[in-house]
């Protein structure tokens, strides 16, 4: 009986989930399902076979590849580095790595626009030294390099996470039953990181699929993703239907990936936090 | 020695790739020319600019508001939720759990434009609309910050004060509240984090003339990048600073709790 | 760590209070829609000081991307400045409110000859109040361009400047470009016209820098770039940055427009609405916002208070014969436009 009671108190949580995240996907299988005139179709789904949305969705899939990849080769070495420090200034030096990922998503998207634009500092620093200049913004290079540096934190942190509770005993018994440390690497650290490297993939490959914000500032328009493609029949071209049905091609496109990277490592999900 | 020498440089350049765009905005924050490769002499003019421009100020007290309210309305909501999963069986978990994934596991673009749709439909876009959208998608990180806790939790203890005679509420207060605080304080401010740093709900959601700041430095930087811009990064990143500061190395670090690394 | 969490609580509590109190829907606001700088923010200030009224103030990147916003309907807007065809396509959606005149007594500052203008999308003069006005153009820095060539629009398909090219970001005035050097008009809704001229669009692309609206002319007056397609006010604001910089209209012809107020029929607050047109007639706030769009403004009094130069400008205010070669955009019918942004769409996502 006490239990019961005790369960009623998701009851709020429950409607509220009801109301404001069932409905929701609802009304976007709704209009997905329906033309303008309310009548059931299912062109707005298959339209992502159209030419300019597969490229888009290519493009948004090659990206956010490029942009976990990176995450990860720059963020498995950092965590290691980090997690092997001792001593008192540990603290200090992880605190450093954590800080500027604090700023807001924005305000780094304008630090990157500012520093790469062709009169930019980037630019005059090489000028000055006699190097020809990068002409990185407006390209798909400018966008990965943008997005590597907004969503490098959802790397670092569980990989980080993870590597922190490996028991330093388990490393040094690896060591004294006369494993190299490469055997260790490979035995020992890797695997028991593993839940923490696919959190993080999770993490950084959702957003670099999804985003559409900084191919829109750092794309120059010329860097067509799906999240633009999504966002602009919303917002420019008042075609709700079409936006929904790529929606939700979009979002089982990202909990299909998602189950397959979670049947590679179990419970994923608890290095999130 | 030289293995190590690697490690130091590669942490340099790892520092460098975190820290050069912050550090040329601030030093461009001071810059009294608007250029941004020339320096032409110190001012605090730009930040003077700023701190007049009542669309930022605005659009700052928005964002304040918007995700002490809506972390906080999360986190009461969540650990109640909590609770109650605790207490079901298996099979309820289960579904409870997989519907508390769904914000978390959408793309931000999806939320932002399911929840646009269901507003359009039944009421207008406004600042509540923003603060509903928030909580929705706060929610799943309370509860997967206090579901952790209450497993660990001791429950005889609580059982065994309900048998003497406590009442609910005031066994729960005394013996579970204390061991599942953590959660609900990380919780609390991982959904402020979040919130704070949200662009894309916040886009679909918000009503005329709302304001967060990443709406607000989305659609200024469509219009071109303004000095003022770099004041008000470095202030950000002052009070990131300061914040991340008082939590790693303040009161609450000290007992363990380690919000910040989250 | 109890204090700090009760002391939020309570900041947050009294926070949301006073959010509720001006969050109601009270009746002293003014729900606005504009284009991305396109007033001065120091008149809404004014504007607020002085009326005692809630300006919320929204602004839009495009027209199409204005009609998505208020035909969603999740805001009641109150005002709205647009470009001439998107309010004439609006008023034939019946979309537009009558626009009473004895509310807005200094519209008569404003010069009848663009209420003849407007006659060609408002064609009795009642549902809008001109604003600005001005064609397109291209600005170009003159130490990075051969100036015996921007008198066309082939300049921009120069493989010269590649890499150094902004385009509109805009479907309309991206196409006007294209069917003005195929000689075609640009309204038409000839599927082989409108294919003709994005495969000259296609073909531009690798030469692009960016295709941008307002930010165009930053980039130019930082010299990020050889030459851009712009609006002519903002080439006059950029001439004022940057000496270097110049601005033509191509002989084949460009796009005269005028961007204009109007009440949609969901206006909550047309007094309110009303008054604030009455305020932007107003002599010394005509000032103000030329002062910071740089547009022609079709107020007399404005005019005439100018310096002579900024009056004889060909650049902020377009000659006759300029104009006599400028063609009015028309709205498209559903079919065409679905079928331009699908065209848009495939430009913007060419290799």
């Amino acid at each position: 009986m006490r239990n019961l009671k005790r369960q009623l108190l998701a009851g709020p949580y429950l409607i509220w989930m009801v109301g404001f995240v069932l409905l929701p996907v609802g009304m976007i299988l709704y209009y997905a399902l329906t033309t303008t005139s309310g009548q059931f179709t299912t062109f707005n789904i298959t339209s992502i076979t159209a030419s300019v949305h597969l490229k888009a969705l290519f493009l948004s899939l090659k990206l956010a590849l490029a942009c976990t990849l990176i995450c990860l080769g720059l963020s498995y070495p950092l965590a290691m580095i980090l997690n092997n420090m001792n001593g008192k200034r540990h603290g200090l030096i992880v605190f450093i790595f954590i800080l500027p990922m604090w700023m807001n998503f924005m305000l780094r998207i304008l630090a990157w626009k500012m520093l790469l634009s062709n009169n930019g500092v980037i630019n005059t620093v090489l000028g000055y030294f006699g190097l020809p200049g990068l002409d990185v913004l407006n390209t798909p290079s400018a966008v990965v390099f943008c997005m590597v540096y907004d969503f490098l934190p959802f790397m670092i942190l569980p990989i980080y996470n993870a590597m922190s509770r490996i028991e330093k005993d388990v490393i040094e018994a690896a060591k004294d039953l006369g494993a190299g440390s490469l055997t260790v690497f490979f035995k020992v650290i890797l695997p028991l990181t593993m839940s923490g490297v696919v959190s993080g993939i999770i993490m950084v490959f959702v957003p670099a699929l999804t985003s559409f914000a900084i191919s829109d500032l750092l794309g120059g328009g010329k860097v067509l993703l799906i999240g633009n493609v999504i966002e602009q029949a919303f917002m420019q071209e008042y075609n709700w239907n079409l936006g929904s049905g790529l929606s939700l091609v979009l979002m089982v496109f990202v909990i299909v990936s998602m189950a397959l990277m979670n049947s590679h490592g179990e419970e994923g999900g608890a290095g999130i936090c | 020695m030289l293995k190590k020498s690697a490690e130091r440089a590669y942490l340099f350049l790892v520092f460098l790739f975190l820290y050069l765009p912050i550090i040329v905005l601030i030093v461009l924050s001071f810059n009294a020319s608007k250029s941004k490769v020339q320096w032409g002499g110190f001012t605090l003019g730009w930040y003077q600019q700023l701190f007049s421009s009542s669309s930022m100020m605005e659009a700052f007290g928005t964002t304040i508001l918007v995700s002490l309210l809506s972390a906080l309305i999360a986190t009461l909501l969540g650990t109640l939720a909590a609770l109650g999963i605790d207490a079901m069986k298996k099979r309820g978990q289960a579904v409870m759990m997989g519907a508390t994934n769904i914000p978390l596991l959408n793309a931000d673009i999806v939320t932002g434009i399911s929840m646009m749709l269901l507003f359009v439909r039944f009421t207008r876009l406004g600042l509540n609309t923003v603060i509903i959208a928030h909580i929705t998608f706060n929610i799943p990180y309370v509860i997967l910050n206090v579901l952790p806790k209450l497993k660990q939790s001791n429950r005889t203890t609580y059982e065994a004060a309900l048998d003497l005679g406590a009442t609910p509420f005031y066994a729960f207060y005394k013996i579970i509240w204390p061991q599942i605080r953590p959660g609900v304080f990380s919780g609390f401010l991982m959904a402020m984090t979040m919130s704070l740093d949200d662009f894309s709900v916040t886009y679909f959601t918000k009503g005329a003339g709302i304001n967060t700041l990443s709406t607000m430095i989305y659609t200024e930087m469509r219009k071109g990048i303004r000095p003022e811009m770099y004041a008000l990064s470095t202030i950000l990143f002052l009070i990131a600073l300061v914040l991340l500061l008082f939590m790693n190395f303040g009161p609450s670090a000290r007992r363990g709790e380690k919000g910040g690394f989250k | 760590m109890k204090k700090i969490f009760s002391g939020l609580v309570f900041f947050v509590l009294a926070c949301s209070f006073f959010s509720g109190c001006g969050n109601k829907d009270s009746p002293n606001t003014l729900t606005v829609l504009n284009y991305g700088k396109y007033l001065e923010p120091e008149a809404l200030e004014l504007f607020e000081e002085e009326t005692g009224i809630k300006v919320e103030y929204e602004e839009y990147v495009t027209p199409e991307n204005m009609y998505t916003k208020y035909r969603a309907g999740a805001i009641d807007y109150d005002l709205i400045c647009t470009s001439d065809y998107m309010v004439e396509k609006l008023i034939q959606e019946g979309q537009v409110q009558e626009i009473d005149f004895g509310n807005v007594p200094l519209s008569q500052n404003l010069d009848p000859v663009y209420f003849e203008f407007s006659k060609s999308f408002d064609p009795e003069n009642k549902y809008s109040i001109p604003y600005f006005f001005g064609t397109v153009g291209i600005l170009y820095n003159r130490q990075m361009v051969d100036e015996s060539k921007v008198d066309s629009w082939n300049i921009l398909w120069d493989e010269d400047y590649s890499g150094q090219i902004i385009m509109a970001d805009s479907v309309r005035d991206s196409f006007m470009v294209a069917l003005k050097i195929l000689g075609y008009s640009l309204n038409t809704t000839d599927e082989k016209e409108l294919k003709e001229a994005q495969e000259l669009l296609i073909q531009q692309k690798p030469l692009v820098y960016s295709y941008l609206v307002d930010e165009a002319q930053d980039e130019m007056i930082a010299e990020n770039a050889a030459m851009a397609v712009v609006y002519s006010g903002e080439a006059g604001y950029a001439l004022e940055f940057n000496e270097n910089l110049a601005f033509s209209v191509p002989k084949e012809g460009s796009n005269m427009w005028i961007d204009s107020w109007f009440i949609p029929k969901t206006a909550k607050h047309k007094e309110n609405a009303e008054k604030f047109l009455d305020f932007l007639c107003r002599e010394d706030i005509s000032m103000l916002n030329f002062d910071y769009v740089y547009y022609a403004t079709p107020n007399i009094k404005a005019k005439e208070s100018l310096d002579p130069e900024i009056q004889e400008s060909p650049i902020i205010f377009p000659p006759t014969e300029i104009l006599d070669n400028c063609e009015v955009l028309k709205p498209l019918d559903d079919i065409s436009n679905t079928n331009l942004s699908i065209l848009w769409k495939e430009i913007k996502s060419a290799d």
